[in-house]
This record gives structure tokens, C-alpha cells and sequence, in this order.
């Protein structure tokens, strides 16, 4: 177990440091200058080659990496904004903050967000599939497998504000979305982002009753559920004993997937609803062309996928003692 | 139909009836092709303490009888008629209640691929334990200790460490062996092993069977063991049922069908087993052609597209109207054929003279009333059992 976590912890810093390299090279690569955008209307070539200098654009682009790599372990000087602790990732073209700063405050949305929605869709998912996996062909298992056909052809930008009229206008059921820190009332954090979870939970819950369903009916046409059932097992027993833990391995290995996907639908849904999350940051950088804070988000995005994937692997091996973490 | 013993289960005249009898047996499963007729009218009983061997080549309907006995069939898609008696209770009528406490407890099966068959989810001891705490209400220490000693019973070196183990842990023969142990936890009555060694190598084979034995002999359970090797059955079983598209081709003694097998369809499965022949140079004679659809089974004597003797039976009779397995007691099978041309034709099989060149000649030699005869009343029957057991 500790030598695979090491393993693979090693491992993931490698895929980050491959991604930030190919990153970083095709961010900087692009024709936009962001020094040009700093310097302004009237530039002089000796302002721009200044500006340029402040930056630390002036390099060769693999030194200028080597720096950016050096500043997230050791902290960087910058002429323009000045000393840069570690874990440095530069300071916002736009904005001018520091990127690192940036981020740790927008964090606990998306992260609020997506372990909200993370939790809606297994808990919803594999609940309603199981149910219509019970009830086979019964009219349950049918409502059951049509809403998850609806709901998996729906979409967050369309289902966000649909819902947001309803419920939050003109019901009033529940408050406008916004983002209550959890250590200030866990209560009012909940409620304020209940409709975020569900919209961006809605398509893939419908994905994990389908899937569950299916594997659940595969898993108990098995030969060892046929065993468990010959030695007396109840239904209850065979389904809830047997058969789930099987038909759980293929739905924990699909989530690692869709966790990245997850965290693409967590920037629409923070579009949609105005949250000041990850997704706005990178959204923003985007539009700016605010290649330092581009870089930061994508490496801690990416970061935090390879991190959760490895908490999905060992989550596998619980449950299938076949898996041997060595 | 003369006296209704104690259990009121059909009349026969042999005291307080068998162990388990079934009559009539007929499983039907709806599918997107049509009824498949995978069982029908199937009756055979079983001893206590005795081993019943039940051969027919894949698709015979070995597994769906044994799976009918324990209930196992999706009741959605599948239709079961006759009757199922073990020890005076009607099991295809029981509730379900009554089939789950029944199952692994007074009735256990042990399965052909023992690594698909166990679940990789669980150890070993658990999947044994819970089998006695489900039936005997054992708690868990209890049902520890009661799975550590089956394993002992059943062979397993080191059984207190090899109980927390994992069946991927475990050597397909030392998986089979749990299997068994698991079965037999609750000390039940019958034991069905469906296909117990196909998975496994020569030597382990014999191993199992061995341990087979050996248990029955030390707890008196009665078996039911399907094979398609009947080396397994002549080492084995005390009494063989052959079993040909859901139907009893042929049943007697172990002595009885493998000396004397009546049934061509015995015949073609005996001479496809080369070690069982009595002399090295006889030709092998397999069974031609395929299993029959069981969607459409054929009309008549569902054999008699591979058989060689119609024309010498009577094909109005092959064709068209079904055997029924005749005598109803002892050595019988279900064929036209007398026993003379049985005879006749077994000594000439065994001879490895053309089974085609022979239906041909003695089919001139005997003429289509005796035939018919014959089918219609088993009166020679008996005589040939009694020679039997000379
Ligand atoms: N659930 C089912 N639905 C439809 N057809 C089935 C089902 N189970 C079995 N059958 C069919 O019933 C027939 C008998 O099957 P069965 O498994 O009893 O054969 P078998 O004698 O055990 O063969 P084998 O030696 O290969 O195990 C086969 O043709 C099989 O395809
Ligand atoms: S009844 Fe006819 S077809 Fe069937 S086995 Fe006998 S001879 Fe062959
Ligand atoms: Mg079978």
C-alpha cells in the first residue's frame, strides 16, 4: 500500500510536470504578447522591451519555465510585482494578484461544488439504479431508466436557469446560489449551493442509474450470485451482499473518467449561477489572455484530477480484494 | 397405483417411496426465439445414501433439472410442471420461503468452475460461515470455527490460515475442495455437483471424487453427480441416468448401463470413451450429427435424426411417437428396438463391424410387425435384467 501510494504520487508528478511543460510552451507560444497588452495604446519599443523585462519575458522560453517550475518550490523575484513566495506560480497578468492567492480563495467553491455534486450523483445514481435493478421490468425500473434517458440529455446552461426561475424566483423554495463559506454556517453553505449540485449533478446522475442498473442485472445473472442464492442467500442478501460489490468496480473506474469532465461542468455551472469558483478564475484568464493565472489553473485542475484518481484506485482495491496494491 | 404412502406424493408400490423423485419433470424457458423445451418429461428417483450418475452430452438438460430441484430458475421466464418430491414435501409447489431455507442447508450444490462460482468479493471462511450462520443461526466465532473445520475435512493444509483467504488465493483444485465444504456445511441430505471435475486436471479429478466418496460414506448423503465422462460415472455413481434433449434415454444400475447400455444413443456415448471399451482395437463410434433444437425438438423419438436403427425399429414409431422410458422400474430406456436387435446390434457394434452396414442387414432379417410389437409392450424386458445380474 505506502509503495503504491509512492509510486504513484512519483508518478502523477510526472504527468504534471509533462502537462505544465506542454502547457506552458503552448501558452506562451500563442501570438498574443501580453506585454504589448500592459504597455498600452502608445508603446515604445523600449517601454515594451522594459515591460518585457519586468515580466521575465525576455528569456529563452525553457529558462523562463525553469523559473516558473523553481518559483513553486522556492519563490521568485519579480522586478514588476516584487518578491513572490513559494508556492509561486506568478502574479495575474490582468489583475496583478498573485495567481497562488488567487486560487486558494476560489478553491473551496469549486471544491464545495464538485464534492456536493460527487456525492448527488453516487448516492443518487447508484440508489436509483439499484432500485430499478430490484425491480427489473417493473414499472419503477421503468420511470427509473426514462428519466435517467431525460435527465442524460440535459444540460447545465439550459436545466441552471430553468430551475433558478422556478424554484428561486418565483418559488422561493431555495436561495439565490452563492457561496457561504462552510466554517461560517454550514447551513446557509448547503442551501446556497443545493441547486448548483443538482444542475451539475443531473446529467451524470442519470449516466450512474443507467450504468448501475445494467450491472447490477449483469452481476446477478454470475455464476457466484447463482452460487449464493444456491446456498439459501435471501434476494436481499444476494443483492446487497453479493452482487453491488461487483457492479460497483466498473462504476468506481468510470468515475475517475468523468472526474474531469465533472470539473468542466463545474466551470459552466459556475458560469451559470455567477459563483466565484475556479471555473470564473479560468474563464477570466482566458478572455485576458492572463497566461501565468492559465497556467496556475490548469496545473491545479490537473493536479487535483491525478490526486482524486489515486483515492479512486485505492477506493477499487477496497472493494475488490482481487486488486493488489503492492 | 396402488397404495398412497405417508406422504401422499404419487403411488408407487415400494414401501415409503425414494428420497427424492421426480416425476414428470418438464422446464420450458420463454426467449426471444421461441420456447425452448429444455426439460421435458423427465422422471427419475434417488436413494438416500446413494449416488446417481446423470450423463447426456452438452445441452441435454443435466444443469436445468438440477437447477429446477433447488428452485433456481427465473420464474419470469420459465415454466416448470411435473413434481419434485424429496422426503414427502413437494418442492416446484413450495414457497419461497421454504426453497431458501432448503437450499444449502437439506440441499447443497457444488458447481463446475469452481473460480466463477465462489465470490471473489469474500473469503473463504465467510462464504462458508455464512452459510451455517444463515441455516443454523450460528453466530459469527461460531461459524469460524465450523468453516475452519470443513476445510479440514475437505483437505485443506493449514485451514485456520487458509479460512481468511480469497478464492483468487486459492489452486483450482483447493477452490473446488471449499466449494465442497461450503456445500456440505450444514450436513445436508443431497448434494448435487454439477460438472465437480471438468475444470479441473486428471489428478485433481480423482482427488475430488475420492473426497466425494469418502464424505458420502461418512455422513450418508445422497449425490447427484453430472458428468459427461462416464469414467467418472463407472467409478462413481451407483445408478446412471442418460439424459438426451431433456429426456431419460436410458436409467438402471452402473453395471446395468455401462455392460448392457439398451439405448443407441448409450451406445454412440460409450464408444466415444475410448478407456471404458473392452478391447484397444475397437474403432471410436461417436455420436453423428448435432444436438437437437430444443426450440422445435424433432417429433417421435427425439434421437432418432442421429440414429442409425429407425428402419429397423419401425420409423412409423421413431418418427412419430414418443418412447416412454420402458420398464418403469430397474434397467429401461426409451427405444423402439427389442431387445433381441439390442443385443444383436451391441455384439456388433462391440465386434467394430459399420454400425450403417449392420442396420442394413439385420434390417432385412427382422420384420416391421415384430417391431412394433416390441415397442409397444417391454415384454422381454425383465428377462434381460435378470440375466443381468448374473
Ligand atoms: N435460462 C435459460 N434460458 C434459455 N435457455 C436455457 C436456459 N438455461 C438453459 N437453457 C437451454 O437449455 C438447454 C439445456 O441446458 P443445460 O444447461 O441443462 O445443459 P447441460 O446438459 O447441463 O449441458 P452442459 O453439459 O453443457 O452443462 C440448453 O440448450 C440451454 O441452451
Ligand atoms: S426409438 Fe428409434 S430412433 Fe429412437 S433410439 Fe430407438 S431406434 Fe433410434
Ligand atoms: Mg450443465
Amino acid at each position: 500500500m505506502t509503495s503504491f501510494l509512492v509510486r504513484r504520487v512519483a508518478g502523477a508528478l510526472v504527468i504534471l510536470l509533462i502537462i505544465s511543460a506542454i502547457t506552458f510552451y503552448l501558452f506562451y507560444a500563442i501570438p498574443r504578447d501580453p506585454a504589448r497588452a500592459f504597455c498600452g495604446k502608445i508603446c515604445q519599443p523600449e517601454t515594451l522591451a522594459l515591460i518585457r523585462h519586468n515580466l521575465g519575458m525576455d528569456e529563452p522560453l525553457f529558462v523562463q519555465y525553469w523559473h516558473w517550475l523553481v518559483g513553486i518550490f522556492v519563490g521568485r523575484e519579480f522586478v514588476q510585482f516584487g518578491e513572490c513566495p513559494a508556492p509561486c506560480l506568478g502574479y495575474s497578468f490582468a489583475t496583478q494578484e498573485p495567481v497562488f492567492g488567487a486560487i486558494v480563495d476560489r478553491f473551496p467553491v469549486t471544491l464545495s461544488l464538485t464534492v456536493g455534486a460527487s456525492v448527488v450523483i453516487l448516492a443518487f445514481g447508484i440508489l436509483t439504479g439499484m432500485i430499478a435493478a430490484w425491480k427489473v421490468g417493473q414499472p419503477l425500473d421503468k420511470v427509473a431508466s426514462a428519466s435517467s434517458v431525460i435527465g442524460a440529455s440535459l444540460q447545465i446552461y439550459f436545466v441552471g436557469p430553468l430551475l433558478a426561475f422556478y424554484l428561486v424566483d418565483t418559488m422561493q423554495l431555495i436561495p439565490r446560489p452563492s457561496y457561504v463559506p462552510i466554517t461560517e454556517s454550514p447551513l446557509e453553505w448547503f442551501t446556497h449551493l443545493l441547486l448548483p449540485w443538482v444542475v451539475l449533478s443531473i446529467i451524470f446522475t442519470a449516466n450512474y442509474t443507467r450504468m448501475t442498473r445494467s450491472q447490477m442485472v449483469e452481476q446477478l445473472a454470475e455464476d457466484y450470485v447463482r452460487t449464493a442464492r444456491a446456498k439459501g442467500m435471501s434476494n436481499r442478501a444476494v443483492f446487497f451482499r453479493f452482487a453491488w460489490r461487483g457492479a460497483m468496480i466498473p462504476i468506481v473506474t468510470i468515475f475517475g473518467v468523468d472526474l474531469a469532465t465533472l470539473l468542466g461542468g463545474a466551470i459552466i455551472t459556475e458560469q451559470t449561477f455567477s459563483l466565484h469558483g475556479i471555473g470564473e478564475l479560468a474563464v477570466r484568464a482566458v478572455q485576458n489572455t492572463d497566461l501565468p493565472m492559465l497556467l496556475g489553473v490548469t496545473i491545479v485542475g490537473a493536479a487535483a484530477i491525478v490526486l482524486l484518481n489515486i483515492v479512486v484506485d485505492v477506493l477499487y482495491a477496497f472493494i475488490d480484494p482481487r486488486v493488489r496494491l503492492g | 397405483m396402488t397404495t398412497v404412502s405417508w406422504s401422499g406424493e404419487p403411488g408407487t408400490s415400494r414401501g415409503p417411496g425414494p428420497f427424492l423423485s421426480v416425476r414428470d419433470l418438464s422446464v420450458e424457458f420463454s426467449t426471444e426465439d421461441g420456447i425452448v423445451h429444455a426439460v421435458d418429461g423427465l422422471s427419475f428417483d434417488l436413494e438416500k445414501g446413494t449416488t446417481l450418475g446423470i450423463v447426456g452430452e452438452s445441452g441435454s438438460g443435466k444443469s436445468v433439472t438440477n437447477l429446477a430441484i433447488l428452485g433456481l430458475h427465473d420464474p419470469a421466464h420459465t415454466k416448470i410442471g411435473g413434481e419434485i418430491w424429496l422426503e414427502g414435501e413437494e418442492l416446484i409447489s413450495a414457497g419461497a420461503g421454504t426453497m431458501e431455507k432448503l437450499r444449502g442447508n437439506r440441499v447443497a450444490m457444488i458447481f463446475q468452475d469452481p473460480l466463477t462460482a465462489l465470490s471473489p468479493f469474500h473469503t473463504i471462511g465467510r462464504q462458508i460461515g455464512e452459510v451455517y450462520r444463515k441455516h443454523k443461526g450460528a453466530n459469527k466465532k461460531d461459524a469460524r470455527e465450523r468453516a475452519i473445520e470443513m476445510l479440514r475435512r475437505v483437505g485443506i493444509p493449514q485451514p485456520e490460515r487458509r479460512v481468511d483467504s480469497y478464492p483468487h488465493e486459492f489452486s483450482g483444485g483447493m477452490r473446488q475442495r471449499a466449494m465442497i465444504a461450503m456445500a456440505l456445511v450444514c450436513d445436508p441430505d443431497l448434494l448435487i455437483a454439477d460438472e465437480p471435475t471438468t475444470a479441473l486436471d486428471v489428478t485433481v479429478q480423482a482427488q475430488i471424487l475420492d473426497l466425494l466418496k469418502e464424505l458420502q460414506q461418512q455422513f450418508g448423503t445422497s449425490i447427484i453427480l453430472i458428468t459427461h465422462d462416464l469414467g467418472v460415472v463407472a467409478n462413481t455413481a451407483d445408478n446412471v441416468l442418460v439424459m438426451y434433449a431433456g429426456r431419460a434415454a436410458e436409467r438402471g444400475t452402473v453395471r446395468e448401463v455401462l455392460r448392457e447400455p439398451q439405448h443407441p444413443y448409450t451406445w454412440g456415448l460409450l464408444s466415444s470413451m475410448p478407456r471404458l471399451n473392452s478391447s484397444v482395437d475397437v474403432p471410436l463410434m461417436p455420436v453423428r450429427g448435432t444436438p437437437p433444437s430444443l426450440l422445435n425438438p424433432p417429433s417421435g423419438c427425439p434421437f432418432h435424426p442421429r440414429c442409425d436403427y429407425p428402419r429397423l425399429a419401425g420409423p412409423e414409431l421413431c418418427f412419430a411417437q414418443r418412447p416412454s422410458l420402458s420398464p418403469e422400474t430397474g434397467h429401461g430406456d426409451a427405444c423402439y428396438l427389442t431387445l433381441g436387435q439390442k443385443r444383436e446390434l451391441r455384439t456388433a457394434r462391440a465386434a467394430g463391424t459399420a454400425s450403417a452396414d449392420d442396420t442394413t442387414q439385420s434390417g432385412d432379417t427382422v420384420q416391421c410387425g415384430d417391431t412394433v410389437q416390441s415397442g409397444d409392450t417391454p415384454q422381454d424386458k425383465d428377462t434381460a435384467q435378470t440375466g443381468d445380474d448374473a
